[in-house]
């Protein structure tokens, strides 16, 4: 992948992944997100990995965020309100702690990982091909991990039904 | 030349963003994308080291984890929803009846 290609990316899902946490209105927190998860599928296809990529856009942007959609649109509450009742004690104070947390996770994860010192990818195109396969994800999918699968259905099977159970009217 | 570290640093970086989400926000909603953005965060790590290994298991391993995060997104919305008929809001700190 071109360096360039990667660094449009990364900045694209980076600043895209701020907004969406920097964001008061969970409509335009949406939007970012999609925004977020093209970018990511540019990556994959860099990484060689299509299927991926397209999985990405069909499942993530095309259905998660869809349905993420449909509910800020359903419950037409734009903006992040005050609750009324108790509030805790001094938000300010949380939020700098929040912001700490994230930074001190983030500057932990950095030296943990440039520690590990420079690795190029294998530029085998054999190995290449073989990642990229589509048919070899099919084979491996339905035959060594055909168990897991089959359980990914029932939890759909299961998520699908709590999802309509929790959201009737009158349970 | 981009390396493995390139993209294990940005997906150290996309998942710091999604817990600072977590921590900052007061929109059930938008705790939910934090999350989304953290699995995606973990996403990345797996297809890039499976292609640095050439194994296509780092792939497989996303599609489950894509499945799960359908699933959770489901049913948390559903919850989402189910709360907001009670409060009529969206803020944490009004679900706190649990709390002792």
């Amino acid at each position: 992948m071109a360096p360039w290609l990667f660094y449009l990316f990364a900045v694209i899902s980076v600043v895209s992944s701020l907004g969406v946490v920097g964001q008061r209105n969970p409509m335009y927190s949406v939007l970012l997100l999609i925004g977020s998860f093209i970018s990511l599928a540019g990556l994959y296809v860099g990484l060689d990995s299509p299927f991926v990529a397209v999985t990405q856009i069909v499942v993530y942007t095309g259905a998660i965020m869809v349905l993420f959609l449909f509910v800020v649109m359903l419950l037409n509450a734009p903006r992040e309100d005050v609750a009324p009742g108790p509030r805790l004690p001094i938000p300010g104070a949380i939020k700098a702690y929040g912001v700490a947390l994230a930074v001190a996770m983030a500057a932990m994860l950095v030296w943990a990982l440039s520690r590990l010192g420079a690795v190029p990818f294998v530029d085998d195109p054999q190995a290449a091909a073989r990642v990229a396969s589509v048919r070899d994800i099919g084979v491996m999918l339905f035959r060594d991990h055909a168990f897991a699968f089959e359980v990914t259905s029932i939890l759909i099977l299961v998520a699908m039904v709590g999802a309509v159970v929790l959201a009737k009217k009158t349970v | 030349m981009i390396t493995l570290n390139h993209y294990l640093l940005l997906s150290a970086l996309l998942f710091s963003i999604g817990t600072a989400g977590i921590f900052l926000r007061r929109n059930l909603i938008t705790l939910l994308l934090s999350v989304e953005i953290m699995l995606n965060a973990v996403n990345l790590t797996f297809v890039a080291l499976g292609r640095f290994n050439g194994s296509v298991e780092g792939q497989i391993i996303t599609f489950f984890v894509m499945t799960v995060a359908a699933a959770e997104a489901t049913v948390g919305l559903a919850i989402v929803i189910a709360l907001f008929r009670h409060r009529e809001t969206l803020s944490p700190d009004a679900f706190t009846s649990l709390k002792w």
